[in-house]
């Protein structure tokens, strides 16, 4: 009878660690989520920069006024 | 809501704090630049030799000048500025998104708007206001090439220990709070946090190559990019916790009414 003494509940008394979603479910989102913000992150920051790969200054000069403006060291 | 329900939301959020960031960005912050630009064009800053060094040393160069730079000076201020804040937008969202799905039903009894909120506050403190008041945004002009190599390692370190302290901050606050109670494990997480990140602050060297560049343009450009920076983030906060908490009390109707169906 659990189940009808459970049920006239309303989701609003629902405890809010009752909807925590698995740490097995969130990890590989995570993994990936971290990595592929890593990678953008150094992209806009740091590439032709601190990180003299690729050649040249393109990419430098494209996202330059951002470097400085988001606070990246920049020169 | 699942993971997925926080990182769409999360998406959205970031993409609309890159467009705010932009916004902010080049009206307030773009002057700023320009400013600097001329002083350097001009050769107002005795200490600062691109062109020299690049010539001098086979490193990366770059020119703020007009004539000789492969992208000029408004493609720079307008589609390139937005490349960045965009892209940092999105995946600051995202990650954010992601971390507010760790974060909901695990941080004490916050209700899932309250707990996203929370982690989008947490996420701009760590990632962008306390970097910013160790390692400040410098403007064109400022900053040696020489020395780009260590300020950048130095900045990403120090934004790590920053990020990582509030991780443990957050442990810390709900070991606390199981212990005792929300308000003395809010207080906990709150002064490991600070704990952390003043011996990092303390312990990373300082960063001086402003020479003699003018204060009242350097104060300007620093608050433009700190409102950048706030713009952002705020947006990201409001967005998300806006979108997560539409989610929320969409599913929680439609368990009321499960529920008030199986009571029949």
């Amino acid at each position: 009878m659990a189940h009808a003494i459970s049920s006239p509940a309303s989701a609003g008394s629902l405890s809010p660690s009752d909807l925590a979603i698995p740490l097995r479910e969130l990890a590989p989102w995570l993994v990936l989520g971290a990595l592929f913000a890593m990678s953008v992150l150094v992209l806009i920051s740091s590439v032709q920069g601190a990180i003299t790969i690729p050649e040249g200054t393109a990419i430098h000069e494209w996202v330059h006024d951002g470097r400085h403006l988001l606070g990246f060291p920049c020169h | 809501m699942t993971t997925r329900t926080f990182l769409v939301h999360g998406l959205l959020a970031g993409l609309l704090a890159g467009v705010a960031a932009f916004v902010v960005a080049y009206t307030v912050g773009e002057p700023q630049v320009d400013r600097a630009i001329a002083l350097e064009s001009a050769g107002a800053t005795a200490d600062h030799h691109h062109e020299d060094e690049a010539a001098a040393s086979g490193s990366v160069s770059h020119s703020h000048s007009h004539d000789d730079a492969a992208i000029s000076r408004t493609t720079q201020s307008t589609l390139g500025l937005a490349t960045g804040t965009l892209a940092i937008g999105v995946v600051l969202g995202g990650l954010t998104g992601l971390l507010a799905a760790v974060g909901l039903g695990r941080l004490g009894s916050l209700r899932p708007a309250a707990s996203t909120g929370l982690v989008a506050l947490l996420g701009a403190v760590s990632f962008s206001v306390v970097p910013f008041l160790k390692y400040p945004a410098t403007p064109p002009a400022v900053g040696s090439g020489e020395t780009i190599d260590s300020r950048t390692a130095l900045w990403f370190g120090f934004v790590t220990v920053s990020v990582l302290g509030v991780l443990a901050a957050v442990a810390v606050a709900r070991w606390a709070a199981r212990r005792w109670s929300g308000v003395p494990g809010t207080i906990a997480g709150a002064a490991a946090y600070v704990v952390v990140v003043t011996v990092a602050a303390l312990a990373f060297p300082k960063v001086d190559e402003l020479g003699g560049f003018p204060a009242s343009i350097l104060w300007d450009f620093r608050i433009s990019s700190l409102l950048t920076l706030l713009a952002m983030w705020a947006v990201i906060g409001a967005a998300l916790t806006a979108l997560v908490d539409r989610s929320w009390r969409r599913q929680a109707a439609v368990e009321a009414q499960r529920a008030y169906a199986a009571a029949l």
